[in-house]
């Protein structure tokens, strides 16, 4: 078969064992207690937190550690967001998986030499997208099979599960990781693949991926990949792998929306920003962290009441975008109330309107 | 390539569009973006890819360089393209799913927003059953490997990209490559299907993402690929790029005429050597004083808002929806549709006005993607836009 090379390296590098899971040391000391046990006290269990902290990764390796290479296929059935997971297949696919039996008696896991716990498990990946009829539907089926039968539903945002489904599953918070832990882990990477990093770039590396762990690897492989063999990563590479916006796109669209040009000129400068193709949420996003560093002078300058208006239109402007909104009109109605804002510094009455009026 | 077969491929392509017929599929030899095409060149040659995800806007030149990437990866058996057009049945139970398939031996390209809302059973199905089965050949290049595996590598790989299509043929990747067109107009449930399907068979399947704004792509689907920003054209390039297409056309540019194309293309590449051959087929040697012709869409866009600045008037707004529904009925977007009226109105109207405007724009044009008829907000805004305008020239008149 294909060789591991031709694997992207966040799976190439994916945990294969629950204690290597990097920083979720909760949820790892739960797990492992219900490993060691061997009785398989282990109930149906909701992970949950930001994509790239390793809930799948943890899933799989529980499922691994427990059953073995052996007992994987038999043992444990994996239903994501790219299968059909209507209320039908929870009525037929699901419930018959959960109603087989599993063969009774003391059997081993060769690998570990314990014994293969006496229940079959049931990883639901993505299960936010799963619809609620489909979600209502699950409820009777983990009660009534929960002797054969366990579960592991995986989300991003607990507040898609129903309740009932929420109350029957241990809960594990997955929680973005730290700086510490993702420099480890790709340095880690980067000597396994005999790559020269410069620890300035590995910091801005893991800056730039927000505690997202997946986003880190890819990042990483990218900028090396990027740069050629050999070649030398620097900044440039990954802010174009990471799609970042660079610092002086930053400057120039801070200049033209908060500086004192004609809306033409600012008009123009927008233009451009989206003719380069620069992703505007990601634009907002970088913009946004500024103000909230308020390091700059442009921003500093502006008064509390104010921020919070250039702020409220940023997050305004990107929720529309996530309904499909046209980028380059929400960036020019963006600049448009920008300058709006910043010009009329003297009128606090009607911004504290405009706020409150939202 | 022999004589004849390269006669034959002249052949073939003396009826494109300019376009079309000029487009280069070899990296290594494209005019625009050269820092950009040297990186892609460096990831390919490597053996191996990521999974991609290319965005910028229109005719930046977006499947130019996934064609040459599939070139570099596959030689120039990725260029033997084939069209299907076929309906599928898809989910439980089969709904009809009609699909254009465009494909080579090593590659799929395919657009699954055409499908509507019916997208998600194209990526849970059709895509995964592409993705998961191992193309025919990899077991044979794996087996080629491993004989070459007792020696050094071969040094091929890293020669000059003029004869790259005979040694990157020799060792082809043992994936295939699957092109997904417009993945920012798909919709969410598809896009969250699409996620574990990238991780699961990326030993056997990998995936070009093309968008044109990356906004629209969930995070999830974007950190999983090695994003490539396409921006367009810098004037600079247009320019050469006309000169180059002219020259081989054999005929000749002149500064003038060639500024006017970039000005009114903005800087998109494909309007741009549209608007050139349309302009040379009405009347060539150009005249100092002639126009670019334009699309006809186009055209009734400018006059749209030319009628709006002119009258603001019930009658005004008749005109105005008998001509958005004509270019609605010949299937232009009404997003594009949009964005042109706006980016004249904004061209044409006092400093004062322009903030209203583009805030009035925005907010229906938001409605209108929320929305399902897009006439609807269209005219909304035409009309808001007339009061706003109105409103504003009584109030200079007052003045005076």
């Amino acid at each position: 078969m294909v060789g591991n090379d031709m694997m992207p390296w966040s799976e190439k590098y994916r945990p294969q064992k629950v204690a290597q899971v990097a920083h979720q040391d909760e949820v790892v000391r739960m797990l492992s207690s219900a490993l060691d046990d061997g009785q398989g006290n282990l109930p149906h269990l909701l992970f949950y937190g930001p994509p790239g902290t390793g809930k799948t990764s943890t899933a799989l390796a529980l499922c691994r550690q427990m059953f073995g290479a052996q007992h994987f296929k038999a043992r444990v059935l994996e239903l994501n967001a790219s299968d059909e997971r209507g209320i039908k297949v929870v009525r037929d696919r699901i419930k018959t998986f959960a109603q087989t039996s599993v063969p009774e008696g003391r059997i081993t896991n060769k690998e570990t030499g314990r014994a293969v716990p006496a229940f079959k498990i049931i990883i639901l990946d993505e299960a936010d997208a799963i619809t609620t009829d489909a979600q209502t539907a699950l409820r009777r089926t983990m009660e009534t099979f929960s002797l054969t039968t366990r579960f592991i539903l995986i989300c991003n945002y607990i507040s898609r599960i129903i309740a009932p489904l929420a109350s029957r599953c241990a809960k594990c918070r997955f929680m973005p990781l730290p700086m510490s832990a993702m420099r480890a882990h790709l340095s880690h990477i980067a000597s396994g693949e005999g790559l020269s990093i410069s620890t300035q770039l590995l910091d801005h590396m893991c800056e730039a991926s927000e505690g997202d762990m997946r986003r880190a690897i890819t990042t990483l492989q990218s900028t090396s990949r990027m740069a050629g063999p050999g070649g030398d990563m620097d900044d440039e590479a990954l802010v174009t792998a990471a799609c970042l916006v660079p610092e002086s796109v930053l400057d120039d669209f801070e200049a033209a929306v908060l500086g004192s040009c004609s809306f033409k000129d600012m008009s123009l400068v927008l233009t451009n920003i989206v003719d380069d193709g620069y992703s505007v949420s990601q634009l907002i996003l970088q913009f946004g962290r500024r103000i909230q560093e308020n390091t700059r002078a442009s921003i500093a300058g502006l008064s509390d009441l104010q921020k919070s208006a250039v702020v409220l239109k940023l997050a305004e402007a990107e929720a529309q975008m996530i309904d499909g909104a046209d980028e380059w009109l929400q960036l020019q109605d963006i600049g448009g109330r920008l300058r709006e804002t910043v010009q009329c510094a003297t009128n606090q009455g009607s911004l504290r309107h405009t706020i409150q009026s939202v | 390539m022999t004589g004849v077969g390269k006669m034959e491929q002249e052949h073939k392509r003396s009826g494109l569009m300019w376009v079309d017929k000029h487009r280069s599929t070899n990296l290594a030899k494209l005019e625009v973006h050269k820092a950009l095409n040297v990186r892609l060149l460096n990831l390919v040659r490597q053996g191996d890819v990521p999974h991609l995800f290319f965005y910028g806007p229109p005719g930046a030149g977006k499947r130019t360089r996934v064609m040459g990437v599939l070139h570099e990866l596959f030689g120039a058996s990725a260029e033997k393209l084939r069209v299907q057009h076929r309906v599928f049945k898809l989910g439980d139970p089969p709904k009809e799913v009609e699909m254009t398939l465009v494909m080579s031996n090593h590659h799929v390209e395919m657009n699954p927003s055409d499908v509507g809302i019916k997208d998600r059973l194209v990526v849970q199905e059709m895509i995964k059953e592409i993705a998961s089965s191992v193309p025919l050949d990899a077991f044979q290049t794996t087996k080629k490997k491993e004989q070459n595996a007792a020696g050094p590598e071969p040094q091929g790989a890293a020669a000059a990209g003029a004869n790259t299509s005979n040694n990157s043929a020799a060792h082809k990747p043992a994936f295939k490559v699957l092109v997904l067109h417009d993945v920012d107009r798909m919709s969410r449930l598809a896009q969250q299907a699409l996620r574990r399907t990238m991780e699961k068979y990326a030993r056997t399947c990998r995936i070009i993402m093309l968008a044109t704004s990356a906004s629209k792509v969930i995070e999830p689907l974007r950190s999983r690929c090695l994003g490539v920003r396409v921006p367009l054209p810098s004037d600079t390039e247009l320019v050469q790029v006309l000169r180059h297409v002219a020259n081989k056309e054999g005929f000749i540019v002149t500064d003038s005429f060639g500024a006017k194309v970039v000005a009114s293309s903005g800087r998109n590449m494909r309007r741009a050597l549209l608007q050139l051959e349309a302009s040379k087929s009405q009347n060539y040697p150009f005249s100092a004083e002639q126009q670019v012709t334009k699309a006809d869409w186009e055209l009734a866009c400018a006059s749209i808002s030319d009628l709006m600045l002119v009258q603001q008037a019930p009658r005004t707004l008749l005109t105005v929806r008998q001509k958005l529904y004509d270019l609605l009925t010949h299937a232009i977007p009404a997003d594009i549709i949009f964005h042109a009226i706006v980016a004249n109105l904004l061209r044409q109207v006092d400093q004062e006005l322009a903030p209203q405007l583009v805030a009035h724009a925005a907010m229906y044009e938001h409605r209108m993607q929320k929305g399902s008829k897009p006439i609807l907000h269209l005219e909304a805004f035409c009309a808001r836009f007339m009061q706003l305008y109105k409103a504003y020239l009584s109030a200079i008149m007052d003045l005076f």
